[in-house]
């Protein structure tokens, strides 16, 4: 089963996800306040982390696990809907202090009420789906 | 090993995130939690409802199968690697929450004000859950990505939409935690 090593990928994230606290609303909370570098320590090292393994990539040349070359899309080059966006999905992660990762291991770690945020989310992204071509992007 | 049940050090959450990202990049796709939710709304049926929704939902196997072990992740780490000393916030925090008359974390992952079940049974708590969960569900797609797609791969691979992106988190973020908090608490 090929799909066995993604569930796996996903399990490690979930157990770092739970024990960085990054699941927390607390520390959602407390990043917003600026009261604590936990959050942009985190966010900070995986980017580090990210810019440096990319580049090796590139670099070495170096080919996926089936032989494929490399390759991450460009972001669409555009203003507003990144700007209008991301300030929707801020607030929401604001309030309720998650994002979509989060929502599923929260799910996982026994907190029955992240539901209901699971809930919003989807009815979120039904609206954004039918409204898509006449919002502004 | 005591500090396997604590709280991990940031550098070492932050390493193991970024690791996770270039996993994925190595199995040859793009980490990004959200775009699982248009996978979910198309699986239940919206497919005939907008051509946005009108795609192989198969070929996002591989990213459900890591939201199902993020699931079972969650799971694990709070059942078998917890010690119960978990979120320690700065003290200006405590005091901050003390205020709003939000419980203080007392080994809680969550705040009981905003995630018990009795909260949730509220017409003010649901709402808030309903409409966070809203404003991340419409955002994230308008955005092209969340906190893993933007903030994580975006500018790992030096994408300045993503950049803007962040910004835009920061500023929502920011006027929900000092505006829109203290209004609701």
């Amino acid at each position: 089963m090929k799909l066995i090593r993604f569930v796996l990928v996903g399990f490690i994230f979930g157990i770092i996800l739970t024990k960085s606290e990054a699941i927390s609303w607390y520390r959602i909370y407390e990043m917003f306040q600026f009261q604590s570098f936990h959050m942009y320590g985190i966010i900070f090292t995986a980017i580090v982390t990210g810019v440096l393994g990319i580049r090796f990539f590139k670099k070495k040349d170096i080919k996926d696990y089936k032989g494929q070359p490399i390759e991450i899309k460009d972001k669409e080059r555009a203003r507003f809907r990144y700007i209008a966006g991301g300030i929707m999905f801020g607030l929401g992660w604001g309030l309720v202090g998650c994002c979509p990762g989060p929502i599923f291991v929260l799910l996982g770690a026994g907190i029955m009420s992240i539901g209901v945020v699971l809930l919003g989310a989807l009815i979120g992204n039904f609206i954004y789906g039918i409204f898509k071509d006449k919002i502004p992007h | 090993m005591e500090s396997l049940y604590g709280t991990w050090h940031w550098s070492i959450s932050g390493f193991l995130i970024g690791m996770t990202m270039l996993m994925l990049i190595y199995f040859g796709k793009t980490f990004g939690m959200s775009s699982n939710l248009r996978t979910l709304c198309t699986i239940m049926g919206a497919k005939r409802q907008s051509k946005y929704f009108d795609f192989d939902w198969r070929a996002q196997k591989w990213n459900l199968a890591v939201v199902l072990g993020a699931i079972l992740g969650g799971y694990f780490a709070t059942h078998f690697l917890s010690n119960g000393n978990i979120v320690e916030l700065n003290a200006n925090t405590l005091l901050k929450l003390q205020e709003l008359n939000i419980d203080i974390p007392n080994g809680k992952i969550v705040p009981d004000a905003l995630f018990s079940i009795e909260a949730m049974f509220t017409p003010k708590g649901f709402i808030i859950l309903l409409l966070g969960g809203f404003l991340i569900g419409f955002g994230t797609p308008y955005a092209g990505g969340c906190t893993s797609g933007h903030a994580i791969t975006g500018l790992s691979n030096l994408q300045l939409p993503s950049l803007i992106a962040v910004i835009g988190f920061f500023i929502g973020g920011l006027i929900a935690s000092y505006f829109i908090i203290p209004y609701l608490f």
